[in-house]
């Protein structure tokens, strides 16, 4: 893991003191709230239905243990003894006082976490594989690369007032875990003549115009990354569009400009950029890259693992996937009990995970973006002793990527832009469909709950995705298919009119049943719709 | 290093437009949709850019001004408009030096924000030894 040297504390401690005295400004009323705002959301501090909230960053995803045990303090101080875990790796806490907010970041900054750049026009946290160094099919490491992008985007001086928010995600592997050709820029770790290099997509994302991130350079070399990103963004920031909030992410220049005309753009910039000398030498990279040294794992542990627990068994079947050394294993702990929230954990529960990464993975620990945590790199002797422990505190629900592993953004019980409840719908959902054996049955079912047409539940980009509206007064519910988030990426397609509560858990249902009644041999939901298209289901749904 | 208003007998900047088409100005005012490398032949005889704010959330001068910079510009470079204390660390770092917000600043506090950072991440306009740089010498 990345460890904080002398110049990384100075910076966020500089920050945290930038914050406490903007807090202060604001408090005194020298600063309005309009002014207030921008700075505010760079560190990750948004006003919320009820309260503030309070965003932290995991950069791509990973935490060690005395980290984890910092978020379940913060979450026990100062906020309603849990934290929810976000669909980019971060976690937030939907119940903060602004007055509190620079002790919180003094807190985070103490075990080199801090909420920089969480929300606001600017670079946000860099967001990867939640696998990473522990997958089997990648070819290396994505989070050296993460690291160098996230120490170039942190307070970047031209970047910081872009025409709107800006995400990045790292993959090096050809299964993709991180929705990467959904970001502003989604970069993948791929191999030429024996050397690592960065292929840049560019201009995907979701909100009311998703779209697929088209490739703008197949192989950027490591030495020229940062440039040809900073070239990237700045074409963006000299040309997107600053006259409707609504058509201002990259995606709708890359769209406008067409990706031949931007990437001609990217490339005359960058031949410029390259110039300027701000790409770190390999030194550096190699600096970076010796933190995220594999741990010493004994490749001759035991492969062997002891069913004859049923229980366990199940949940070694559905939620613990190969390592890439012999003997161990990916344990991935689901967040979604029946009827649960989707992403929430108490703080005993964090707490707990933080024990069991010390003891059993290495003292690591990553966030996914569908809002469950993985502990990456546990022997495959120890997963029984994980197992009880995960069992007593209600976090072995086995339903990794199953219909109940639902994403699902906050919606209307917290967030000031949503027009419909997501939580309750998700909740909904997974207790109709709480016999584990039907989910079993129904397979990979990646389900996505967004409610606005912001899409931080991923709807577009669900198997089958769920969009809350605001339709005369009530809240109706929209239904998609088709989508995914992975190597497969593809939008969703709305069935047609849309749903109360009730009528669209129907509606899943009878979209289900059509799926068990239309498939091959071996063939996932979104595999079926592919083939058949909507006409079957549209039929199913609406008779 | 923070003006307020313009000092007395300045040149009075012009659009783009004028000092492109005529002039002999050596002062000349960019806004925000106005092309920078338009102003890249003619650099060497200008004494004073003036690049415009007219809102802080439109961060596009910050990219004027660090093309300004890269190709060379050593005269004045002012940020004019809605300029806020808790952008001038971010405009001095692409290659502002002078600024000329539309409300005073206090003067202490802008003290305190361009004291803030003691080192820099990356690389930009004004200089400053990127901290990579730092780290291996």
């Amino acid at each position: 893991m990345y460890k904080y040297d002398e110049y990384d504390h100075a910076m966020v401690d500089a920050r945290v003191a930038e914050f406490s005295d903007q807090v202060r400004r604001r408090l005194a009323g020298e600063i309005t709230e309009d002014q207030f705002k921008p700075l505010r959301l760079m560190n990750g501090l948004y006003l919320q239905l009820h309260a503030y909230m309070l965003r932290v960053a995991v950069p791509y995803g990973t935490l060690d243990s005395r980290q984890m045990r910092m978020l379940a303090h913060i979450a026990r101080k100062y906020d309603r003894d849990y934290g929810h875990f976000t669909t980019r790796q971060n976690i937030q806490y939907n119940w903060i006082k602004l007055e509190d907010a620079p002790a919180i970041l003094q807190d985070l900054a103490s075990v080199e976490m801090h909420a920089i750049q969480t929300s606001g026009n600017c670079i946000r946290n860099i967001s990867s594989d939640q696998w990473a160094g522990a997958a089997a099919d990648e070819i290396t490491d994505p989070r050296p690369w993460a690291e160098l992008l996230r120490q170039w985007s942190s307070f970047h001086p031209e970047f910081s007032y872009l025409p709107r928010k800006f995400k990045i995600a790292v993959i090096a592997a050809n299964e993709d875990r991180a929705a990467m050709r959904l970001h502003d820029i989604g970069i993948q770790i791929v191999e030429k003549d024996g050397q690592h290099g960065a292929a840049f997509y560019v201009g995907g994302g979701m909100g009311r115009t998703p779209m697929i991130a088209p490739l703008i350079k197949d192989f950027v070399p490591l030495d020229d990354m940062l440039s040809y990103a900073e070239a990237c963004l700045r074409v963006y920031n000299r040309y997107g569009r600053r006259d409707n909030i609504y058509k201002a992410r990259i995606k709708i220049l890359i769209h406008e400009l067409g990706a031949d005309e931007y990437r001609r753009q990217v490339e005359e910039e960058f031949v410029h950029v390259k110039s300027l000398g701000i790409d770190p030498p390999k030194a550096e990279f190699d600096r970076i890259a010796a933190q995220f040294a594999p741990p010493p794992l004994d490749a001759s542990a035991p492969d062997a693992i002891d069913r004859s627990d049923p229980d366990f068994a199940v949940w070694v079947d559905q939620n613990v996937a190969e390592h890439k050394v012999s003997g161990h294993a990916i344990v991935n702990i689901s967040l979604k009990p029946i009827g649960g929230i989707p992403g929430d954990a108490s703080s005993a529960q964090i707490d707990l995970m933080a024990d069991l990464a010390e003891k059993y993975s290495h003292d690591e620990l990553r966030v996914t973006h569908a809002q469950n945590i993985v502990l990456p790199h546990v022997r495959k002797g120890d997963l029984y002793a994980v197992w009880q422990a995960l069992d007593a505190a209600g976090l072995a629900t086995p339903n990794l990527d199953l219909i109940s592993d639902i994403i699902a953004c906050p919606g209307l019980d917290y967030c000031s832009l949503a027009n419909a409840r997501s939580i309750p719908v998700a909740q909904k959902i997974a207790t109709r469909f709480s016999d584990l054996g039907r989910q079993k049955e129904l397979g990979e079912l990646k389900l996505k709950i967004s409610g606005c047409i912001n899409a931080c539940g991923h709807h577009h980009a669900g198997h089958i995705g769920i969009l809350g509206v605001d339709r005369k007064g009530t809240e109706n519910y929209q239904l998609s298919l088709g989508g995914s988030g992975a190597e497969d990426v593809s939008l969703g397609t709305i069935t047609g009119p849309g749903f109360d509560e009730d009528g669209v858990v129907d509606a899943i249902e009878r979209v289900t049943d059509k799926y068990l009644a239309t498939r091959t041999e071996g063939e996932r939901f979104v595999d079926t719709f592919r083939r058949v298209g909507m006409a079957p289901f549209k039929e199913a749904i609406y008779g | 290093m923070v003006e307020h208003i313009h000092s007395d007998g300045e040149e009075p900047a012009v659009t783009l437009d004028a000092f492109l088409s005529q002039s002999n100005a050596t002062a000349v005012r960019l806004e925000p949709d106005e092309d920078a490398r338009a102003l890249i032949p003619h650099l060497d005889r200008l004494a004073l850019i003036e690049v415009a704010f007219p809102k802080f959330r439109d961060g596009r001068g910050y990219s004027s001004a660090r093309i300004l910079r890269e190709a060379g510009y050593a005269g004045e470079l002012r940020a004019q408009g809605d300029v806020l204390v808790d952008q001038i660390a971010y405009m001095k770092r692409c290659g502002f030096d002078t600024f000329a917000p539309e409300k005073e600043l206090n003067a202490a506090d802008v003290e305190a924000a361009l004291a803030r950072w003691p080192e820099h991440y990356q690389g930009a306009a004004d200089g400053a030894v990127p901290i990579w740089k730092l780290r291996h010498g």
